[in-house]
């Protein structure tokens, strides 16, 4: 168990390393990568561009330049090229938002998944499982900006319907129920495509587990038939859900999020990270790059030990 | 005269499905009293599964018919609801299957699955539980029980794990021990143990076995008396030693021929039924074995009824043929000379 740890953290440190690299010489060797000429600003001098480059080391080798970046980010010292502010403290200031954001829509789209895939499993070729099956692909179909929008437009501004507030992050510590109703749209909107998603995996999951052998044995041992779903299918088919919880649930903490976040301006690290790649401000980049990887290289850990523990066939000896 | 445990009257099992009424049990009768072992044997889709999981109800579904009876002790299955079948299923009737390898449940350690089947039926606390299937594994002879109650089932063999299943099924003390095909996925000499170990068992534990396999030589031994089965119908039916001696049928010599036996001259290939077994949609008119049957003539057209034919009374066969054309027929399929007479 601690070698497989080890082993994996070694290995998530590298898949750091190899991301952060990537990006790096992406940003810097794309045309117009070179930020000297856009911070000289527009009537800049040769000369006033040379001085730039002088000051932020764009001479050096690109090695010596990234191994550089690397060491401000993490000392925490790191500034935006056009801003000049504190890359890390920015990050850090949308952190809350995105993450309010995220748990509770991951919380909405597992609960609500997992109760839709049940029900439509169960009642697999009724009414119930067919309107289930038309508003899951309806879900699946509509992009998050789109829906949105329609939502801010009819619970938000001013329409008739309208009962919720229009956008904007509030903090959890300043005011809960504030940030609970801030949120209660976002949450749902980035939701909705994770519920039909989810809802269909888990079906057909289901489905399948029911035909298994272990759960006409379950039958025959006089188990009551919620029971069996319980203990024999669900435990068994929520096996590769979690796998998707975790690699979804980290990709939106990463960066998945930025449509959600920019239509309700939140101000989360996806936010950030939009607006910086349109300025093309290398350090912010980097910056939220390393954050995003950290998310996902962290929840597949945790997705590998999640899974050893539901599944004992793979578990680690 | 031992309790009558199980009595089959007349059954049929309809499954209606998108291509037409597949009649996968059609009219079956047998007894099974206390002590005894019956052998159910025959091909696949010949019925004999679909007859065991209707025995506990496991077959009941919105597109499945049912006719005639099955009586457990005076109660007709066919008739309970959910929570009748619940408190009968695992508790005075209990099902072994065919796979170990998938039969029990991979998330959850063996001891856990067997004091489910415990608990569900039995108010017992959870340490009672663990000791009584200690003792079962104990007596279906899994080495270090104490220790190996705590596995999972990946880390049994799949002889181990038919054995843990044989725990599970006799953990409520079951008055019928259902056993279908428990001996197909094993190799030869795990087979002989297990079929051996349900023998012992079933006097420990005073119950009535069903055995269902499709390879005669597996029921010979432990077997009273055998039925026969082929297109979901009984074809012949009696004592062991008399459907071994003295079969009636043409469908059973083809069984008998097809076991590889030591005390014959060594053949170039192994006798094999020829055909395949009928549609259970569209069956055959007349005797439903006729359209493989060798010795089929005119009279094959009309389906014989299970009768007595020979002088054992207890033996019931559905054959057209003479006993004394029978007798003589017999020899060459099951010696397996058919092709040169």
């Amino acid at each position: 168990m601690l070698a497989f740890l080890v082993r994996r953290l070694v290995g998530a440190f590298l898949v750091l390393v190899a991301v952060s690299f990537i990006t790096y010489l992406i940003f810097v060797k794309i045309p117009g990568g070179d930020p000297a000429p856009r911070i000289a600003g527009r009537l800049a001098t040769d000369q006033n561009i040379a001085d730039i480059r002088q000051k932020l080391h764009l001479n050096d080798p690109f090695y010596s330049q990234y191994w550089a970046m690397m060491q401000s980010l993490f000392t925490g010292s790191l500034k935006s090229y056009s801003s000049q502010l504190n890359v890390v403290q920015e990050i850090k200031r949308g952190i809350p938002a995105t993450l309010s954001l995220t748990i509770g829509a991951g919380i909405i789209w597992l609960g609500f998944g997992i109760l839709v895939g049940v029900i439509s499993a169960v009642t697999a070729g009724r009414l119930s499982d067919r309107v289930i099956t038309v508003l899951a692909l309806i879900g699946i179909s509509m992009p998050v900006f789109w829906l949105g929008l329609i939502s801010r437009y009819l619970f938000a501004e001013g329409h008739p319907l309208s009962f919720l507030p229009d956008g904007e992050y509030v903090g959890l510590t300043v005011n809960p129920w504030q940030w609970f109703v801030h949120l209660l749209m976002p949450w749902t909107v980035l939701a909705v495509l994770f519920i039909g998603f989810y809802g269909r995996v888990l079906r057909s999951n289901v489905l399948d587990t029911i035909n298994e052998d272990y759960v006409r044995t379950a039958k025959a041992k006089g188990l009551p038939p919620r029971r069996v779903l319980v203990k024999h299918v669900l435990r068994n088919s929520l096996i590769p859900i979690v796998t998707l919880f975790g690699l979804d649930f980290a990709a939106v903490i990463g960066g998945s999020a930025i449509l959600t976040e920019t239509v309700f301006n939140l101000r989360g690290v996806g936010q950030y990270a939009a607006d910086s790649v349109q300025s093309l401000d290398l350090p912010p980049i980097m910056g939220v790059t390393i954050y995003a990887t950290f998310f996902i290289v962290l929840f597949s850990v945790v997705v590998d030990l999640l899974y050893a523990w539901l599944d004992p066939r793979i578990r680690p000896t | 005269m031992p309790e009558r445990l199980i009595e089959v009257k007349d059954l049929k099992v309809q499954f209606a499905t998108e291509d037409g009424i597949v009649r996968a049990v059609d009219g079956v009768s047998f007894e099974l009293a206390r002590g005894e072992v019956l052998g159910i044997v025959g091909e696949s889709g010949s019925g004999k599964s679909v007859t065991a999981m209707t025995l506990l109800g496991l077959t009941k579904e919105k597109n499945t018919r049912f006719e005639g009876e099955v009586l457990y002790k005076g109660r007709n299955v066919l008739a309970m609801n959910e929570d009748e079948l619940q408190e009968v299923r695992g508790n005075e009737m209990s099902m072994i299957f065919q796979d170990p390898m998938t039969s029990l449940n991979p998330v959850y350690t063996v001891g856990a699955q067997i004091c489910e089947a415990i608990q569900i039926h039995e108010k017992t606390d959870k340490r009672a539980a663990r000791l009584r299937a200690i003792e079962l594994l104990k007596q279906v002879g899994i080495p270090n029980a104490e220790s190996r109650v705590d596995n999972f089932p990946h880390e049994f063999s799949g002889g181990m794990r038919q054995r843990a299943m044989i725990a599970m099924a006799l953990a409520c003390n079951p008055d019928v021990l259902i056993a279908d095909e428990p001996t197909t996925a094993l190799d030869v000499t795990i087979q002989a143990q297990i079929i051996e170990l349900v023998d012992r068992l079933k006097d420990e534990f005073n119950s009535a076995v069903i055995l269902i396999t499709h390879d005669l030589g597996v029921v010979a031994d432990v077997a009273d008396e055998i039925v026969v089965m082929y297109a979901g119908r009984v074809v012949e039916r009696a004592p062991t030693r008399k459907l071994f001696y003295d079969p009636q049928m043409p469908y059973t010599w083809g069984l008998l021929g097809s076991i590889p036996r030591l005390d014959r001259p060594r053949q170039e290939r192994l006798h094999s039924i020829k055909g395949t077994p009928p549609s259970l949609i569209r069956s055959p008119t007349g005797c439903k074995f006729r359209p493989r049957c060798p010795h089929a003539f005119d009279k094959c057209m009309e389906e014989p009824r299970l009768e007595n034919r020979v002088e054992e009374p207890g033996h019931l066969d559905r054959c057209w043929l003479s006993v004394d054309e029978k007798r003589r027929l017999r020899e060459a399929t099951i010696a397996g000379e058919e092709e040169a007479a």
